[in-house]
């Protein structure tokens, strides 16, 4: 019998939820019927979703893509010689070579879906570790100093400079220091984290313990969103790959450091991704905000100096290591170095993980990579950087998704997430649906967002009641039209005022950023909000 | 004492065996709790409290703070329906009518029966094949009435 053939069919969390398991299962049903041997590997995803799920075979040739495979395509596809790379309608040939990933530039995600997640001799192979290996020869301070000249940003959604935040870890002369990487990924429109968790564990479990040698760590916490079991697999295998290979505990690469790293579920709370929310529930607590200061890197989970940083930005690290800082830095516009891993979501033709160098505009995403709206019907409206990120309108589709261009355009890019919606959208029911996420989510420490969001919920409620009144014939015992325009104005200056209390006046971002979908919806399109003529 | 009490004093002391060594284990705890029970039953908080010299009101406020704590077992089924701006891009708030209609339920309650619980979540990270809905951990992409009605019916549930 000759040598198995190597197929990938995706094991990501969102081919999966399109099948990707039960094609993995008849595939291999259907080559054993065929008596041809196989080897199914479970990688991540390439994040082209809508040409999920894409299975590639391994060929003479190099890799070989179809997609995207239904359960019944199967069957059709082995006769069509899948096994071998031949034609059929769903051959995409080689994956790489797709506009949609040939024009992108991945650093973060360069080895998602090419390479197997539980196999760290398949990570060394592409590039993994390097950055240790550099690491571990160099003196903790150079390695800040190389992350910091890198001008990497947390890409959580704070792009704070992470190796500021690594220097005042590494000045504290404090025995105990601990790594929590913020891996609770909640914001609408995300998705980079989990593909890094699920389709490349090793680049995240490299990266914090390049940041524990960095700053006299010896302890990282991944603390994971219980919504991502698919990650919370990945991780658990690949933690005791990497201990059992020496890449984590006691004596890392005969280097006499120590590391380690424990993964802790979070339990359903938006909050928790606030950074000191989330160390209250590391700790075993209501996930209430802290007031700073204290900074966690002063005094961070149990009290003691804590890097807290997203997924993405740990997974980063290693290149700059591997590759050098101003490698890095020489990607990017302004003062947004490098690259970021944008997200296309909502309703778009090509929703999927696009990688590049700060400046990409929203159109170019939208248009160019997403193909417009998957409904076919025009585009309304952006949502930049999750639920608490701002509505633009297609008027402002020229503005580069890079920080300082958004905030001047009183948006964010927070976690790079892009939700599109089309003419279908009713910007009033988003606003008030962004008020009442907040009050679902809100932890009930300051006043501002336990009550303010609530208090806005019911505005809202009333204005778009108000609006749909207007639309009717006035009854005999209503009040008259003019009084109730009135009434309806104030609502909307009451609602303005309210947004300044919980922008000005909340502890975190929860309640302080809620403002910013609900003023650019009022702002962008006043049309959904007034009362008509 | 009952076989129900043994069990989840049996059920809290594993678990409290399992972590009780390490930093801040409370949400460890009620995780190994709520996967061995399908919850954490009021009568597992003084235990626990005790365990970790906590109050019981420190242990009930935390089990009451997040969204995935509960203190009664849900239904056979747990349907998660997410209510998130990238679903709804992609139309979730009719599909939310459609299946709060088709299993009579409002979000947060169980079938009379015990069997299906429907619940809202806020973003599985599936937002690139939004809608999305997870069941017992499984996600489910681009789920329209159609294919939810087929699950349904496969729960013997009637669209």
């Amino acid at each position: 019998m000759s040598a198995p053939v190597t197929i990938f069919v995706p094991g990501d969390a969102s081919a999966c939820s399109l099948g990707a398991d039960r094609v993995a299962r008849a595939i291999e049903a259907e080559a054993a019927r065929a008596g041809r041997a196989v080897r199914v590997v479970r990688n991540g995803s390439r994040g082209l979703f809508w040409l999920e799920p894409l299975v590639e075979v391994v060929t003479a040739a190099g890799r070989v893509a179809y997609g995207p495979v239904t359960v019944g395509d199967v069957p059709k596809l082995l006769a069509a010689g899948l096994l071998e790379g031949g034609a059929h309608a769903l051959c995409l040939g080689d994956i790489g070579t797709h506009p949609y990933l040939a024009s992108q530039q991945r650093l973060t995600g360069s080895r998602l879906g090419i390479v197997d997640p539980a196999s760290l001799d398949d990570y060394l192979a592409h590039g993994g570790y390097r950055g240790l290996e550099a690491a571990l020869a160099m003196p903790p301070l150079d390695i800040v100093r190389a992350i910091t000249e890198s001008g990497l940003r947390g890409r959580g959604g704070a792009a704070f400079p992470t190796g500021i935040k690594w220097q005042t870890v590494h000045d504290q002369y404090v025995e105990q220091k601990y790594i929590a990487c913020n891996a609770d990924e909640g914001d609408s429109g995300t998705f980079s984290d989990r593909m890094l968790m699920e389709g490349d564990p090793f680049s995240l479990i490299e990266g914090m313990t390049i940041a524990g040698i960095a700053v006299g760590a010896t302890q990282g916490y991944i603390y994971l969103r219980i919504e991502y079991p698919h990650a919370a697999r990945a991780l658990a295998r690949a933690l005791i790959i990497a201990r059992e290979r020496g890449y984590l505990g006691a004596n890392l690469r005969g280097s006499g450091r120590r590391f380690d790293i424990a993964v802790r579920l979070g339990a359903g709370a938006y909050i928790c991704g606030e950074e000191t929310s989330m160390l209250e529930s590391l700790e075993g607590r209501r996930g209430e905000v802290r007031v700073r200061p204290p900074l966690p890197a002063i005094k961070g989970l149990f009290g003691r100096p804590t890097v807290v940083n997203n997924v993405v930005t740990l997974a980063t690290v290693p290149i700059v290591l591997a590759r050098g800082a101003q490698f890095y830095k020489d990607f990017g516009a302004a003062r947004s170095r490098g690259t970021i891993p944008l997200q296309l979501a909502g309703n778009v033709k090509q929703g999927g993980l696009v990688e590049r160098a700060f400046g990409l505009t929203v159109k170019e995403l939208v248009y160019d990579y997403g193909g417009g709206s998957a409904s076919g019907r025009p585009v309304r409206a952006v949502q930049i950087g999750g639920p608490l990120g701002a509505y633009l309108p297609a008027s402002q589709f020229d503005t580069p998704l890079e920080y300082e261009a958004l905030t001047a355009k009183n948006a964010l890019l927070g976690h790079g997430g892009v939700v599109v919606f089309d003419d279908h959208v009713n910007m009033a029911r988003m606003a008030r649906y962004a008020l009442e996420f907040c009050a679902v989510e809100s932890c009930g420490k300051c006043t501002p967002c336990r009550i303010g969001s609530t208090r806005g919920v019911e505005l809202m409620d009333r204005i778009i009641a108000g609006r749909a009144e207007a639309a009717r014939p006035a009854a005999p015992k209503d009040a008259p039209h003019a009084s109730r325009d009135a009434a309806h104005k104030a609502d909307l200056a009451l609602l303005d005022e309210l947004c300044d209390t919980m922008f000005n006046g909340s502890l975190c971002g929860l309640g302080g950023l809620t403002p910013y979908p609900v003023r650019s919806a009022m702002q962008h399109f006043p049309e959904d909000f007034q009362r008509p003529n | 004492m009952n076989n129900e009490a043994e069990k989840i004093r049996r059920s809290v002391a594993n678990a409290v065996q399992k972590f009780a060594g390490e930093p801040g284990p409370l949400l460890e705890i009620l995780h190994a709790v709520q996967n061995e029970l399908g919850c954490v039953p009021a009568e597992a908080v003084p235990q626990i409290a005790d365990a970790l010299n906590l109050s019981r009101a420190e242990v009930h406020g935390v089990i009451s703070f997040y969204h995935h704590f509960r203190e009664s077992a849900p239904g056979h089924y747990v349907v998660q329906l997410c209510r998130a701006e990238a679903c709804q891009a992609m139309n979730s708030r009719a599909l939310e009518e459609f299946v709060r209609g088709t299993l009579r339920l409002n979000f947060g309650e169980t079938t009379p029966d015990g069997r299906i619980t429907l619940e809202p979540v806020y973003c599985l990270g599936n937002c690139a094949c939004a809608p999305s809905m997870m069941v017992n951990g499984e996600l489910h992409g681009r789920v329209t009435p159609e294919s939810f009605g087929a699950i349904a019916r496969e729960w013997g549930v009637v669209p």
